[in-house]
């Protein structure tokens, strides 16, 4: 159910696309008004969930230490599963964030005949996970010629080697093909594992799609149709530089509206979905903090004073045992 | 053991690949014998002042909740909301990868989807949904949203207790997300409509009117620590000194009040006596603050804080220096993790340093406390202690990681040190089971009940089956560790799982391996057993 409304809603959008830019002829709407909107609300919303984030504050320094403390100096420790400081808490997110560590620690429990429970290392959903996202973001910088003249160097480069293998023509991007072998795992994972799919929600399936979508449709521009590139590239300038081309407008087919609205759709969606994922990451209180608890303290800002109960109320409740055990119980 | 409880083989059965025919939010909980906890007897929740304090029972109908609950729940989760990045973060950022789903311990031993962390967060999660964001406000169902209605509390109070705040799912989440702080804010949200469970909230209320969770009243706090300096002299020849109550000791001693209580704990604390006595540390225990644990953690932040401000506050009184704090899991998470923040700055004692060795703690120099297995860790690699580890070798032993040190401290290697240098035979579990991926003892965060026993038995099934294999393999006897709850939680487990193997604490080891100055010819370990080859000594 939530997969086919999901399924369901991506379609609805590529036709919109479709038709609003075929028979319709609303070139500017989809060419020019719904990037900026879709940009102007990606820009909003991140910054605001970041700092509706950033505002609340930690009351705890609770880091999830994963290895042996730095503590004492005969007993070798684990920097960057159990931070001692700052420096050793960056690389532990930078590992975090660009290996993904802790989904590499990934097992798969079964229970045997004894009864026996064991446990097999599991890499699968962490190289799923690890192409996927690699490959969107290495897409996402190839696609910064279609935005910049002259195209950066690290751009060019990077089309480079990622056409390395000079099969098709135009050639294969290895990125394109990896995208879309993560992604076919990830969704058939979501569908075939049935602890997955119990979980798995419409906004778990809607992210998925659209960008399975926005996959094909490019991969659709750039292999199949004879995509006018000069043209998507007068365009990308023209919105950039907020001149838009109109003679570019007309230049690119519906398949390339359909692309560009999947996009739009992904952009303006990011902020209000777990796609926020990628802002969070950053201040996950379990990460983020060095395993300094003991050595300097850390501060809540709402820390709530003392009231109640006093050492005296219980002196004087128990006044007889206290008499009994002799204790002097002494107070300056 | 409860009658209820099914076979091994029986609760065993589990199939992890097997989902329930309708979607999580249509299958509504159901109270089975020995899967949930007693409601707090109102007399200690009126103690604590807790709110709405009232007679109920989960497996009834009506729970009795306060008429406006709704506000009062939708009121604590935005005042939270505001008061926790980790609290908002969590219930936005989690992408449903599933990676957590096998590590939780009570889902592998119930298989109940609703155990799966992730699904257990979306219990909460989808009532924040759909009062705090605008899709779920407008697409509800449709967006992951659903209404906050009685049924949905009883989930809460089902699953939130059924979770031991562990915190393996963060280790495997790849933003970190921590159910132990889910399930602490959602038992906060409980507390606040007066449903509470009676294994948490007396021992709170018993710590916070007499000192400790047991209720072990002054003067019987001072006969059983007497008690053990008897039963120390009996077994070495030696009377150690016990203070309590030394104004102006060097170290302030805490325990968990089960050390003095109950078994094994209670050779543990022969095992600090006699090693304290051994190394002339000028130490006392507080008579006030006569609990390390800290059974707020599981109820209220701000309840554990005033359970915890005893221990400074009666440290300041005794005018001690530093302070060491003994075998306790949940206990160290606060004493690491929360002390300071809660109750600090401790600028009224002095940086923890050995008086034996000389090593200055710098470590601790914030909170001024430091872990007995680190202290005796010291004393070893400084050769200080005169030692007999053969007097261990009936033992073969495995050592348990306890969750709170674990994860929430990264005491791995210490216990392990002090555990090869006092005894002979020691192996490790496999390596999915240890260390930073422990498994609980199913009896954590104020779960150790006994009406809750087949929950406890299927959470502790991990950590038992990995005691099983090697028993099996390595003919492993007993199972230590450094938690309180560990102790108390474990025997029955193991009995049920892999009888034939004990659980004993560190020290209890220490203080069978340490050769005393002028001790006569010992012939039994700190439980009055017969030591390896001295069956036949008379006084057995």
């Amino acid at each position: 159910m939530n997969a086919l409304v999901s399924f369901l809603l991506v379609v609805g959008l590529v036709l919109i696309a479709a038709a609003g830019t075929g028979a319709a002829g609303l070139q500017t709407l989809f060419g020019v008004v719904v990037p900026y909107v879709a940009i102007l609300v990606f820009l909003l919303g991140f910054v605001r969930r970041i700092v509706i984030w950033a505002r609340a504050p930690v009351p705890f320094r609770i880091p999830t230490t994963a290895g042996q403390q730095k503590a004492l100096d005969f007993l070798p420790y684990q920097p960057l599963e159990n931070p001692p400081g700052a420096g050793t808490t960056f690389l532990r997110m930078v590992l975090e964030v660009l290996c993904f560590r802790s989904l590499f620690r990934n097992t798969r429990a079964e229970m045997r005949e004894g009864p026996r429970l064991v446990y097999a290392s599991r890499k699968w959903l962490w190289l799923g996970g690890l192409v996927f996202h690699w490959a969107f973001l290495l897409i996402v910088l190839r696609h910064l010629r279609f935005f910049t003249e002259p195209v950066p160097g690290f751009a060019e480069a990077l089309e480079r080697v990622d056409g390395f293998f000079e099969v098709l023509l135009p050639e294969l991007y290895v990125t394109d093909l990896a995208i879309l072998v993560a992604l076919t795992y990830l969704v058939l994972r979501r569908f075939l594992s049935p602890p997955v799919r119990y979980i798995s929600q419409a906004a778990d399936y809607f992210p998925l799609f659209l960008i399975v979508g926005v996959v094909l449709s490019g991969a659709y521009l750039r292999y199949l149709s004879r995509t006018d590139i000069v043209a998507v590239k007068a365009l990308g300038m023209g919105l950039l530089s907020f001149h838009p081309d109109p003679a570019a407008l007309r230049g690119v087919g519906a398949q390339f509206y359909v692309h560009l609205f999947l996009v739009c759709t992904l952009i303006a969606y990011f902020p209000f979905s777990k796609l926020m994922h990628l802002g969070g990451v950053f201040l996950s209180p379990t990460r983020n903090l060095a395993n300094t608890n003991r050595l300097t303290r850390h501060v809540n800002p709402w820390n709530p004073p003392l009231k109640g109960r006093t050492f005296e109320d219980w002196m004087e409740d128990f006044k007889e045992e206290i008499a009994q055990a002799g204790y002097k119980l002494e107070r300056d | 053991m409860a009658e209820t409880v099914p076979s091994p083989a029986e609760l065993a059965a589990v199939d992890y690949e097997k989902t329930p025919p309708k979607n999580w939010m249509d299958t509504p909980v159901e109270f089975r014998p020995g899967t949930w906890c007693y409601a707090a007897p109102v007399k200690h929740a009126e103690f604590l002042g807790l709110p709405h304090p009232h007679k109920w029972s989960p497996n009834e109908e009506d729970w009795g909740l306060p008429e406006n609950w709704r506000e009062i729940i939708l009121e604590g989760m935005k005042e939270r909301l505001e008061k926790y990045r980790s609290f908002r973060l969590f219930m936005e950022i989690c992408v449903r990868c599933g990676a957590c789903a096998d590590k939780c311990h009570f889902f592998l031993g119930s298989a109940d989807p609703k155990n799966m962390p992730v699904l257990r967060a979306e219990l909460l999660r989808s009532v924040y949904k759909r009062y705090f964001t605008k899709a779920g406000r407008m697409l509800g169902r449709l967006a992951g949203a659903r209404d906050l209605t009685v049924e949905v509390l009883k989930e809460w109070f089902y699953y939130f207790y059924q979770c031991t705040e562990c915190r393996r799912c963060s280790l495997f989440c790849p933003y970190g997300i921590d159910t132990a702080e889910v399930t602490m804010i959602a038992r906060e949200l409980l507390c606040l409509v007066g449903i509470t469970t009676g294994w948490v909230v007396e021992p709170v209320s018993n710590c916070l009117r007499m000192g400790n969770h047991l209720g072990v009243r002054p003067n019987t706090f001072k006969d059983n620590i007497d008690f053990a300096v008897e039963d120390l002299e009996e077994i070495t020849g030696i009377r150690v000194e016990a203070p309590i109550d030394k104004r102006g000791a060097e170290v302030l001693l805490v325990v968990p009040s089960a050390d003095y209580f109950a078994n094994p704990h209670y050779f543990t604390l022969l095992g600090y006596l006699a090693l304290l006595h051994e190394m002339d540390i000028d130490y006392t225990f507080s008579p006030y603050a006569t609990e390390g644990g800290n059974f707020g953690l599981f109820l209220d932040k701000y309840v554990a804080k005033k359970l915890n401000a005893k221990i400074y506050e009666d440290a300041k009184r005794l005018k001690v220096k530093w302070i060491l704090g003994a075998e306790c899991g949940h206990m160290w998470r606060v004493l690491h993790q929360y002390m300071d923040t809660m109750n600090g700055p401790a600028d009224f004692l002095e940086t923890p340093v050995s008086p034996v060795t000389g090593t200055r703690f710098d470590y601790a120099k914030g909170t001024k406390t430091i872990h007995i297995c680190e202290f005796t860790a010291d004393l070893l690699r400084h050769g200080k202690l005169n030692l007999d580890k053969s007097r261990n070798d009936d033992y073969v032993v495995t050592f348990h990681d306890s969750c709170n040190p674990a994860r929430g401290m990264g005491l791995f290697e210490e216990p392990r040190y002090v555990l090869r240098h006092v005894l002979n035979h020691f192996v490790e579990m496999p390596e999915n089971t240890i260390r930073e991926q422990t498994f609980c003892c199913g009896g954590g965060a104020g779960l150790g009940s006994d009406e809750n026993m087949e929950a406890r038995l299927r959470g502790g099934l991990p950590r038992a089956n990995a005691v099983k294999y090697v028993h099996e393999k390595y003919g492993v006897n007993t199972l230590s560790c450094i938690c309180a709850i560990d102790k108390a939680v474990l025997p029955p487990l193991l009995e049920y799982w892999v009888p034939g193997v004990a659980v004993a604490g560190i020290h209890e080891f220490v203080g069978n391996a340490l050769i005393m100055k002028g001790e006569k010819e010992r012939t039994r370990n700190l439980r009055g057993e017969p030591l390896p080859g001295k069956e036949d000594a008379g006084d057995v």
